[in-house]
This record gives structure tokens, sequence and C-alpha cells, in this order.
């Protein structure tokens, strides 16, 4: 199965993006070779702007430079763009309504080595909070290609959730991303996972491994938190007995919690959630980090049959 | 080129509406609005090139109010420039009016950004400056910021950035009062000297007395001479200013007047 970080597939999708709009304006904070929008540096400089280690100040001059009819790309880790910016982002970006794209990437504990300093696991919460906020995490490449289109053609303010580790291909070529629209990847019966980011390939390879044992569990991918597919979700709570969120993200304030808001209002149903449990994380490789914090497809697969038992 | 005379009676009616508005709101903050009066008044009747034919434009010479709390000076400004209507003005910080306590540029088209939270205007006008001057465009870009608001780090992220990418078509005033709410701005946490950073962070400084007119116009057109670099005035003026007993007091920061005091300090600035 072909990998590449979600970060990778940014960098080439906005080099190009910024080749083909002239309104588009990139702008990073000393992490470009990171966040990969080095690429879009590259292929235009004269519209790429590094604005040093200033976080806070790179949001501002986003705002600015959206007022006069631009699209802007911000980017920097996850831990600066949402939580050391986030009153700029809130009130000079979300406030007004400014067409900021804010392209975190390093989200999530699969950052790695860095360890917890780096490791945002609350900026879902974060962003997700904020009035006129759209929030988006793709799961591979090709989705995080084609999101990255669809919030340059989108009017208004987006936070895009990327990662730092090589995640797999799940989706197929031919595969078409709408904001808003989660994506039905397995169909079963009792429990539905819903899953966001890297945890859609854990999911899948847990629905395939039950599958074996002539298991059928629903598996979708949640790519855009905010707003929340009410529709899908309200048909997945009255066709199943139970609804399992798997999120790189702390269980509070994220997926789960999204979920459970619009589940819980709408057409209650038994909800578990997957995530990190309200700890920070450490230093180590992804791999290692996701074992230890309980997001790897085997802790998805006991969880399920878990809830298969009761 | 509006004569010394009109400016200054024009300044005269922004005082009175100051006042008045306030008043009328029973909340809003006047002592940091009178002390730019003459600044607000000089740049957008003999300054900057906006007016009714360009102001829905998303491109033209932008104004962001960093000290975003001197909302009643900007749209007393803005009343007589004719973006908002006379009697409008009485609604602001109400219930369903457009005058916001803090300036929210979706509602009134004059607004060139939505401000309040101290330090992040300038670091939009930066942004605005900085497209200026990718696409080639002979905009300027100004903004007004409070002597206190220099505390905010991001301020000197802003310069930094401005003075990095010789955003000479930046033009930043600071409405050096002396005073936050607080108090002294020297005891609560003194930025001074407020020029000499600026200077180190590699601007062109120009300070001033900020109620002289003829000094901020001169000002103004050296500011546009300089090139390479953004300019900052520093602006030294009186908070409350025109109203004797609010002049250089910090309790009028963010005040209503009673009764007593509004017919006081109409009658001290010629108003109904």
């Amino acid at each position: 199965m072909a990998k590449m970080a979600t970060r990778e597939a940014y960098g080439k999708a906005l080099a190009k993006l910024i080749v083909e709009d002239e309104k588009i304006f990139v702008l990073d904070a000393d992490l470009s070779k990171s966040t990969k929008t080095a690429d879009a540096q590259a292929a235009n400089p004269l519209r790429h702007f590094n604005m040093g280690i200033a976080e806070s100040n790179m949001m501002g001059v986003a705002a600015g430079i959206a007022t006069g009819g631009n699209t802007v790309f911000a980017s920097s880790f996850a831990m600066f763009a949402a939580g050391r910016a986030f009153e700029i982002v809130r009130n000079s970006i979300c406030y007004p309504k400014l067409n900021v794209k804010i392209c975190a990437t390093h989200a999530g504990i699969t950052l790695g080595e860095d360890g917890a300093s780096h490791q945002a696991i609350e900026d879902i919460a974060l962003m997700r909070s904020i009035p006129n906020m759209t929030v988006i995490q793709p799961c591979d490449d090709i989705e995080t290609t084609q999101a990255i289109r669809a919030v340059a053609k989108y009017k208004g303010p987006v936070y895009v959730r990327l990662g730092r580790s090589a995640v797999e291909t799940v989706n197929s070529e031919d595969y078409v991303f709408e904001i808003g629209k989660g994506v039905v990847l397995r169909k079963g019966t009792k429990v539905a996972v819903v899953a966001t980011g890297i945890l859609v390939q854990e999911a899948l390879k847990a629905a395939d491994i039950l599958k074996e044992e002539g298991v059928l569990v629903t598996v979708v991918n949640i790519h855009t938190i905010k707003p929340m597919d009410k529709n899908l979700l309200i048909d997945l709570a009255k066709t199943h007995d139970v609804l399992l969120t798997c999120e790189e993200h702390n269980v509070l304030g994220g997926l789960g919690s999204a979920v459970a808001e619009v589940v819980s209002q709408h057409h209650p149903v038994r909800i578990s959630m997957l995530g990190i449990e309200d700890t920070f994380g450490e230093s180590g490789t992804p791999a290692a980090l996701m074992e230890k914090y309980g997001i790897t497809y085997k802790h998805v697969l006991e969880r399920i049959r878990k809830l298969l038992d009761k | 080129m509006l004569s010394k005379i009109q400016i200054e009676d024009i300044a005269k009616r922004v005082r009175i509406n100051i006042v008045k508005m306030v008043n009328e709101a029973k909340s809003g903050h006047i002592g940091g609005s009178l002390s730019g009066v003459e600044i607000l008044t000089t740049l957008y009747f003999n300054e900057m090139n906006i007016n009714q034919d360009n102001i829905k434009d998303l491109e033209r010479d932008k104004f962001v109010l960093s000290k975003g709390h001197a909302t009643p000076l900007l749209f007393a400004v803005h009343a007589e420039k004719g973006f908002i209507p006379q009697e409008e003005l009485m609604t602001f910080r109400k219930i369903n009016s457009r005058l916001q306590g803090h300036p929210n540029m979706n509602y009134v088209d004059s607004v060139d950004m939505s401000t309040g939270s101290l330090g992040q205007g300038i670091s939009a006008a930066v942004g605005m400056a900085l497209s200026y001057k990718a696409k080639g465009l002979p905009y300027r870009v100004y903004s007004l910021l409070g002597d206190g608001e220099t505390q905010e780090g991001i301020v000197w992220e802003a310069a930094m950035a401005a003075a990095h990418y010789k955003l000479d078509n930046l033009l930043a005033i600071v409405d050096l009062n002396g005073l936050q709410i607080d108090g002294d701005i020297t005891k609560i946490m003194n930025p001074l000297p407020i020029d000499e950073k600026f200077k180190a962070f590699g601007w062109n400084v120009l300070t001033l007395n900020g109620h002289d007119i003829d000094a901020l116009q001169q000002a103004y057109a050296l500011a546009r001479e300089c090139k390479g670099r953004p300019t900052v005035i520093i602006a030294l003026t009186v908070k409350g200013k025109g109203v004797s007993f609010m002049e250089n007091d910090y309790g009028w920061h963010g005040v209503a007047t009673n009764p007593e005091q509004f017919a006081l300090a109409m009658k001290e600035l010629g108003g109904e």
C-alpha cells in the first residue's frame, strides 16, 4: 500500500495552486521545510512569505492579506497555529470571517520524537469551538490533495489538520472529496466505527480482521469535523447499536465529542470513544506512541470486540 | 485639501459626537477617543484616498484602528465623511446596532478591519501593506495604536515583519497619551522609549504634538517620501483632550458621563 504524509500531499497541492491562482498567498513561520510550504515557495517565491518564529503575527498578517479579497494559506505546527495563535485566529480571522486557510501540520502524537511540548492533542477542540470556523482532517494523500483544492475554493476560515508521519492511502484515485460529507468505507451491522485522520487506516485494518471472522462492521471516514455530517450520523445511529469514535486527539472535545453532540440530541445511541485519554504524550517513534497511547488497529479491534460482547 | 480652519471645525464636531455617543450608550471609551481626534480627522480628510466612490473596494487606502476601543472616534469621523449616517451614531453599543463596542468590518463598509483585541490591528495592517507590495498596488495602509497597546508582544512581531519586508506603504501612529486603564503607562508596565524601540526595529520615526494639525500633515507627507522602511509617528497627546475635567485623568478611560458631567462637557466643547 502506498504511503505518504498528508503534509507532503499538502505541499504538492499548494505548489500547483499558487501557480494557478494569483489570489493565493502562502505564509509560514520558519517551518516551511517541515510544513512543506517550501514547495509553494519554490513554485512562486513572490507570493510566499516567511514570517519568522512569530505565529501570532503570522495569523494577523494572514487576516490583513485576506481583507483584499485574497486567499491565504498559513502554516505552522498545529501546536502553534491552533494553540499559541488561538486568540488571533479567533478575533482577526474567524470573527471577521476572512478567507484564511490554516493548514497545521505535525498534529497529534505521531509527530513523534519531539515530545509532548509539540504534540497538539487539543487543536480540534480549540478550532471547532470558534464560530465561522470549518475543521477538516484528511486521512490520506488523495483526500488531502482534494481537500486543499476544495478549501481554496471555499470562502471563509478553515483549519486543516495534517500529520507528520506517512499514512496509508485508503482512498482510490476516483475518490471525490466534499466538505461536510462523511465517507462510508465499509458497511456492516451493530457497530459503526467513526474515524478521522490516521485512525481511518487503523479502523479499516480492524474491520478487515473482523471480516475474516465473518463479522461486518461499518467504517466511516469523517474528514470534516465541523460542520459535522449530521444526516449521516443520525442514519448511523438509527441502524447500529453503538458508534465507536476513533481519533488521534484528546477524547475531550474532539471528534467523539462532536459526534456525541449530534447523536445525543437527534437519535441517542450508545457511543464509545477511542483517543488520547486526557494525558500528555512523550518522545518516541510514532508507532511506539500509537501503541502506548492506545490508538492502533489492535486497540480499535479490542474495543469493537468488547462492544460486540455486551 | 481642507484648510486648517475646516479641519478644526470637523474636529470640534467629532469631539462633541464622541461625548454624546458614550453618554447615550452609557458606556464606551471617551479618553482615548478624544486624544486621537486631530490624528484621525487629518488622516481621513487630508491624507487617505478614501471616499464614497471607492469605499466598497477591497483594495484601496486602508485604516486599521488597532486601539479598537476608540470606536467613538472612528465612527464620529466616518459620520463626518458621510460613511455612516449622523443619526446612527446614537445607536452605538446598543442591541442590533452596526456600531459595535469594537469595530466590525462586516457591518460597516468604512471599517477596514475588525479589531478590539489589542495588538492585532497593526498585525493585520502589515498584511494589507505586504499584499499591496506583492501585487504592485499603490495604496497606503494606516494604523492607530495606543501607547499601552505597545505592551502586547505581537506589536513588536508586526514591527519586525514590517521593517523586514520594507513596507514603506505602511504608516503607524502611536497615540501617546501616557495613560492606560489602570493608570500611568510608566507605572503599570513602562513601554518607553517607544520611539527608540521602533528605530531599533528599523522604522523611520517621527515625533510630534498629536493635536497639531500642521505637524500631523507634514509628517504624513514625510512618511510618503520615506522609501524602503515603514514610518511610525509618535503622537504626543492628552487623554480626554478638550474636556477640562477629563484631561490627563486615567479614570476617563472607559466610563460614561453622568448628566451633570455631560452638560459641563457639552458646554466646554460648544455642543448643544
